[in-house]
């Protein structure tokens, strides 16, 4: 029993940094219908950032998240407004193209300025473990951390989307592009939004990793930006509770079954649930068809 | 108010409007009418900004519209309700109210637009909190003319608001349309009901494959004979 709530706390753990990338994924094709494979190496930048800042400049944690989300979300829109904007009313298979072109060209972009090698990211956190209320249950407080910020990054994220007027106009975008034009809704500002606070969230995922594992690599965002898109999809692409139900549940499965003797089978184990749910629900465990009415 | 001067508008190779000429003078109704496919809704987006014209004019009170973003449409006064009502289905009834005021910061002065919206409609303040995909057709089309108000229109742009609607909602909705021209708001209705149209309206033109063919009286139309005969079945 310790021993699985231990598991459950490394599984909530992996799952907020899933569920943190996913979210962009999501918020980005729920507004264009775009699936952005280059989210995954903003996340990678995002970690890059925090390295600069803590190693070179000895930024403290926060300080460093909050610049490294900011970082993000500038290049975020960049990435928009330079290779998704002149290309939005083409085909699908030419954004996906043009997606899988810009992720190169951070990859190897990013390769060219900080060489391939692995780099080591600084300890910014406690690597301190707790007794819980004195039983055996052992929590590294660094899983406490990422699971903390991320928590309360989705709820300033809730609070935008449901209270603000900006997120009023994402969700009215992302429902119906035409009549929110009517509205007087500014299309292109509210692609910026949203590119700016998806890219903002893989940012401070990529912080969170770097702080964790404290190694970092130009191709460190492939993985997980994979994985992120899996729990997307499972989810629900386009649906923002998918993108958070979806990462809790893949990071959650992939640590039990690592924890339970399979970790040679983890990757196996999600892309079954992703086929599996893709088969059943294809619009993601968290989508429904809504009907039109007359 | 609003002037349409030679207006072409394409989608890809097809010709939707060949050299459409349009005037509407402050506080009519005017109506535009004609079969299904004929460019009617392409007239009312090319207004709106969603569809720009290859050629011709759209003047607004003197102004050129033509370069104009949609969101400073709406700000200059023009607002349009889609045709088939286009609610956001996944919002509820207030927020969608609250993006019809989107362009607007006066805070007390939409608190007080909202309570008239609501005592046009009062089945909007009832569910209010409801999310709007859950009314029915002729519920979603008062929330739609209701979104559009909430922009304080001087010209209000109106696609089939009959559509699918049962008879008797119908007539509420025209009912409705003649009170908002009342009170002060202009109105240029598209309809495939000529006939409840042409005896709301002041002045109507009839588009047919893209081209105005017939304009004048509503009145005068509603009895001549090739409209009656054409349009008005029979
Ligand atoms: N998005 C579009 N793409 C291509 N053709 C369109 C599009 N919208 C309308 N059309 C064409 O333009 C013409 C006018 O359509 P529309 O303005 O919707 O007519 P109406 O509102 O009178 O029914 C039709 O022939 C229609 O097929
Ligand atoms: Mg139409």
């Amino acid at each position: 029993m310790d021993q699985f709530i231990q598991q459950m706390v490394n599984g909530i753990s992996l799952g907020s940094i899933y569920a943190l990338i996913a979210l962009g994924y999501t918020m980005v094709y729920g507004i264009i219908n775009l699936i952005n494979f280059a989210h995954g190496d903003i996340y990678m930048v995002g970690a890059y950032v925090g390295f600069a800042l803590t190693t070179f400049l000895h930024f403290s944690f926060f300080p460093a998240l909050f610049i490294s989300m900011l970082v993000c979300s500038i290049l975020g829109i960049i990435i928009e407004k330079v290779a998704y904007k002149p290309i939005r009313n083409s085909t699908r298979i030419a954004a996906l193209i043009t997606a899988i072109s810009v992720s190169l060209f951070l990859e190897y972009g990013m390769m060219y300025f900080v060489k391939a090698e692995t780099r080591t990211f600084p300890a910014l956190l406690p690597n301190k473990q707790i007794n819980l209320f004195h039983t055996n249950i052992v929590l590294d407080i660094r899983n406490l951390y990422i699971i903390f910020v991320t928590i309360s990054l989705m709820a300033i994220l809730q609070y935008i989307i449901y209270k603000t007027k900006v997120g009023k106009s994402m969700r009215a975008v992302s429902l119906d592009r035409d009549a929110a034009q009517l509205m007087g809704i500014d299309i292109n500002k509210t692609i910026s939004y949203t590119f700016a606070m998806g890219s903002a969230l893989a940012g401070a995922a990529g912080v969170l990793v770097g702080t964790y594992y404290n190694s970092i690599n130009p191709l460190m965002g492939v993985a997980p930006g994979l994985k992120a898109f899996v729990a997307a999809v499972i989810g629900g692409i386009g649906i923002i509770p998918g993108a958070v139900f979806g990462g809790f549940f893949l990071g959650i499965t992939e640590t039990l079954v690592s924890a339970f003797g399979g970790s040679l089978y983890k990757d196996a184990v999600s892309f079954t649930i992703l086929i599996f749910v893709l088969l059943v629900k294809p619009n993601g465990l968290l989508g429904k068809n809504i009907k039109e009415k007359v | 108010m609003l002037e349409l001067q030679n207006l072409h508008v394409y989608y890809g190779a097809i010709h939707a409007l060949r050299n459409v000429c349009l005037k509407i003078n402050e506080g009519e109704i005017v109506t535009l009418i004609g079969a299904n496919g004929a460019g009617k809704t392409t007239v009312l987006r090319t207004i709106s900004g969603i569809e720009k014209a290859k050629s011709g004019k759209i003047l607004y009170n003197g102004q050129e519209l033509n370069s104009r973003s949609a969101s400073d449409i709406v700000k200059l006064g023009i607002s349009h309700v889609p045709e088939g009502r286009r609610v956001f289905s996944a919002m509820s009834i207030s927020e969608n109210l609250e993006m019809g005021a989107f362009t607007r910061s006066d805070k007390s002065q939409i608190k007080k637009d909202l309570d008239n919206i609501f005592s046009l409609f009062p089945v909007l303040l009832e569910r209010k909190n409801q999310l709007a995909g859950t009314l029915s057709g002729g519920e979603q089309q008062m929330l739609a003319i209701g979104r559009a108000l909430l922009s304080r229109p001087k010209l209000l742009l109106l696609d089939e608001p009959s559509m699918g609607l049962a008879p008797l909602i119908v007539k509420d909705i025209f009912s409705i349309i003649r009170d908002i021209n009342k009170e002060g708001t202009t109105i240029l209705l598209v309809e495939q009901n000529a006939n409840m149209a042409l005896q709301c309206a002041n002045r109507a033109y009839i588009i047919k494959n893209g081209r105005i063919d017939i304009e004048g009286n509503a009145q005068a139309l509603l009895n001549d004979e090739q409209v009656k005969n054409a349009y008005l079945g029979g």
